[in-house]
């Protein structure tokens, strides 16, 4: 995965303080790219039916410019991970990810995409930032569509702040020499408060 | 195996009898000509027509499937293990979301096993409620399955149409229980909520509309030569195939064996109700399609009636030690209180033994097992998953046909993978 | 119903000694077999015209709290003809090894079912074609999950399952079991074919 700078880095010119021309060149860009972010639904469970409906007629996410819903992540912007994610599923999420060309988004819908949810087991990634950098969580069992699109909103109005002069926006981080994207120590401290026990006794 | 006749709308010439479009090649009989190596597509866990995280190794001779090994567990989230942690009450959240698309059925389908296990009789207007929570929720379910259905087919008009009208019955839903997917109705003994003024008019007024909106899809759908070029004569199964594979609901009704859990093993009073259940008779893709259109105009008719017939009365049973005492009481007398914490934080301790129940969800036979050891959580919990399965007979279906068969055929076995992989 | 199901006499007259006990619990019938006898009871079940228990309607298992008692896997079954449900269940005591007959001779729907049982419980299901793990992947190696000894969230901590699903290998769960494509090379990636050369299994 090489990291590629975004354009006018090679030019060295325009790193300096932002003027005139570049937040206007910035807002062009930015307002294109959230006006027409391309998402790429990777719905598992049952937020993937609140994703359907809301791509449904009712609540209409092609009116913010998301009718085309890629499915080929080559051709995608936005991943939404609506739905829990299996340790089976990690690896293909990753791919998927991967497949993705910059500039990228990740959405976290619901709340076992976020944290795992009510899924604490043996089976379930506690929270997709495990495997993909997310930028909006949107919370929820299952969120109402309503709640999905206040989270795209929210992503607009992420990508409304960047600059297409900043690189270090389109950086990826890669794995670690574990070959794990964050510590284990974080990974391991959301789980830590339930302990892990045989006795099935006690709620957890 | 009967000759059918079938009409067709004049827009699409060049049709057989038997629905075939002429030009287009079905079931291979004719040898590829080609003699070259199978090729192996990988189709999934992410893909658009797999209806969840399902994974599908096709093994293919030009485009005709030879072997297709599906693979699951995409979407396992230990809920049989997660189950034995809980109470019975706290399993109802846990079941919305293994059958996601007719997460009543589930829960009534939990709660009919927790009380059959216990030895509870629910009252009259739960019973009436707990059918009409199921219908509709068979009928949520089906037009899931017709949506998407047409989406991987190319008809992407009636995903538009049908989402909307469960947009309309996600309005009821949630005015009953607060949350539009993801409902709990239904606890150990009861119901959480009774259904607020006027929700049993509305509901009346959309079984009115309904029919109008099935007679519009149908007629773009049902007689369509493209529906049936694809459909018809696609995927086909045999009575005894399917009862030899466990098919159930409308995949082994599609074959022609009459087996219904409501008619067979009745509950919740089914066996008092006017209903038919159709009955195919090809076991190929259109006629599950026939089996299922049909199916929510039957739950229509169970609808009417049930609410015709909805008595009046409380919807729990009046057992403080099952039932959760109203809170105005919890909070003023000491005896409810104590019955209200000994439920909360032990739970109802279900008598040692085991109980199966099945219910007809609208995959098939849903059947829950419950083993307990008389304490308040059980020691096993198994969900019977009809779509897992019917799911597994897709490799038998599926052999000798195109791959874009294959798509129609995995959209016609109605799956939704909470359920497959739990 | 409250009577005890009538094939239960016509299991003992037949089986004997292979029929341990039976009893009624919420109204089901649940005879206990010997767990060497299962496939026999079960082919008698389905097949006798008397029986026609031809629907199965579930294969699964049953462990308890009680570390001393068996392990159990259980047959639903439904005559379909006679509208009557039975159980039958096989007792595996845990010091030997988890092993019974599979139904998947009498019926294909058993096939799924009984890999099931094995991913979560570790019971072998002898001469079943394909006996791999289904819900968790092949090579998952923390154990059974069901067993009451699994704990809820795993055996390894949350960083190591992590990094064992991003290492995982996409391409390597073509299985030479079920795909025979010793001739599909051009096909596949390097390590798929050196895998299926070396014959990698489940």
């Amino acid at each position: 995965m090489d990291v590629t700078p975004g354009p006018g880095a090679a030019a060295g010119v325009i790193q300096s303080s932002p003027n005139w021309l570049t937040t206007r060149l910035d807002a062009l860009v930015n307002w294109s790219r959230e006006n027409s972010l391309w998402p790429m639904p990777f719905g598992t469970a049952c937020c993937a039916i609140e994703m359907m409906a809301a791509f449904a007629a009712r609540f209409d996410l092609a009116r913010f410019g998301m009718e085309r819903m890629a499915f080929s992540p080559r051709q995608s912007d936005m991943l939404i991970c609506a739905g829990r994610l299996p340790y089976k599923l990690a690896p293909v999420i990753r791919r998927v990810w991967d497949q993705m060309p910059q500039p990228k988004w990740c959405i976290s819908m619901g709340a076992c995409a976020s944290t795992g949810g009510i899924f604490d087991t043996y089976t379930m990634v506690q929270g997709i930032d495990n495997i993909v950098p997310v930028d909006v969580y949107v919370p929820g069992c299952p969120p109402r569509p309503e709640g999905l699109i206040y989270g795209i909103m929210l992503l607009q109005k992420k990508i409304r702040g960047e600059s297409v002069f900043d690189p270090s926006l389109r950086v990826e981080r890669q794995k670690d020499e574990r070959g794990l994207f964050l510590e284990p120590r974080v990974t391991d401290e959301i789980s830590e408060p339930f302990g892990n026990s045989v006795a099935q006794t006690r709620s957890a | 195996m009967a000759t059918r006749t079938v009409t067709y709308d004049l827009a699409t010439p060049g049709l057989e009898r038997g629905g075939r479009p002429g030009r287009t090649p079905l079931a291979a009989t004719a040898e590829p000509a080609m003699d070259t190596d199978h090729m192996l597509v990988n189709i999934g866990p992410q893909h658009p027509a797999t209806h969840g995280v399902l994974r599908l190794v096709v093994e293919l001779d030009g485009e005709v499937v030879v072997r297709v090994v599906p693979h699951v567990g995409y979407l396992h989230s230990g809920f049989e293990k997660l189950g034995e942690y809980r109470t019975y009450n706290q399993i109802v959240p846990l079941t919305d979301r293994n059958d996601y698309l007719a997460a009543m059925s589930n829960n009534v389908a939990l709660a009919q096993a927790a009380e059959k296990l216990m030895g509870i009789t629910i009252t009259d207007r739960c019973r009436e409620l707990r059918v009409i929570a199921c219908e509709m929720s068979r009928i949520l379910s089906h037009l899931v399955w017709a949506g998407t259905t047409g989406i991987d087919i190319g008809a992407f008009t009636v995903f538009l149409w049908l989402f909307h009208e469960r947009e309309r019955l996600y309005n009821l839903i949630e005015a009953w229980t607060g949350a539009r997917l993801t409902t709990s109705l239904t606890r150990v003994g009861g119901l959480m909520a009774d259904v607020p003024d006027g929700w049993t008019d509305e509901l009346r007024r959309w079984c009115g509309r309904f029919p109008k909106v099935l007679d519009e899809v149908e007629t773009l759908l049902s007689k369509n030569g493209i529906w049936l070029g694809r459909n018809v004569d696609v995927g086909a199964i045999s009575a005894e195939d399917a009862i030899n594979w466990s098919l159930s609901g409308p995949m082994i009704r599609a074959s022609g064996v009459p087996y219904d859990v409501r008619k067979d093993w009745p509950y919740l009073g089914y066996e008092t109700y006017d209903f038919d259940v159709p009955v195919g008779e090809h076991g190929d893709c259109y006629d599950r399609y026939l089996v299922r259109m049909e199916e929510m105009r039957q739950s229509v008719r169970i609808l009417l009636q049930a609410l015709d017939r909805l008595p009046e009365g409380p919807i729990n049973v009046s057992d403080p030690k099952v039932i959760l005492p109203p809170k105005d009481r919890a909070m003023a007398d000491m005896e409810a209180m104590i019955f209200h914490f000994k439920q909360v934080m032990e739970g109802v301790p279900a008598p040692a033994g085991e109980a199966y129940q099945a219910i007809e969800g609208p995959r098939g036979e849903l059947g829950y097992y419950f083993v307990s050891d008389g304490t308040a959580k059980p020691v096993r919990w198994r969900i019977r998953p009809p779509a897992f399965i019917n799911l597994a007979a897709i490799s038998k279906m599926s052999q000798g046909h195109l791959l874009s068969d294959l798509i129609a055929i995995n959209a016609s076995v109605d799956i939704v993978m909470g359920e497959v992989d739990r | 119903m409250t009577a005890v199901n009538a094939s239960v006499t016509a299991l003992q007259d037949r089986f004997g000694a292979a029929v341990r006990r039976s009893e009624v619990s919420c109204g089901d019938t649940i005879v206990y077999v010997d767990p060497a006898r299962v496939h026999d009871v079960l082919a008698f079940l389905k097949d006798d015209p008397a029986q026609r228990y031809d629907y199965l309607a579930d294969v699964t298992a049953v462990e308890y709290r009680d570390r001393e008692r068996p392990l159990e896997v259980v047959y639903q079954l439904w005559s379909l003809a006679r509208k009557v449900p039975l159980r039958v269940k096989a007792e595996l005591p845990k010091d030997q090894p988890l092993e019974v007959a599979t139904a998947t001779d009498l019926w294909q729907g058993a096939n799924w079912l009984e890999r099931e049982v094995w991913d979560m419980f570790g019971i072998r299901f002898t001469g079943h074609p394909d006996l791999r793990r289904i819900l968790m992947w092949e090579t998952y190696s923390e154990g059974h999950p069901l067993r009451k000894d699994f704990p809820l969230r795993g055996r390894f901590s949350r960083s190591e399952q992590v990094r064992q699903a991003l290492t995982d290998d996409l391409e390597a769960h073509y299985s030479m079991e079920e795909l025979s494509l010793t001739d599909a090379a051009p096909y596949l990636p390097e390590k798929v074919r050196q895998d299926l050369a070396k014959g990698q299994g489940g």
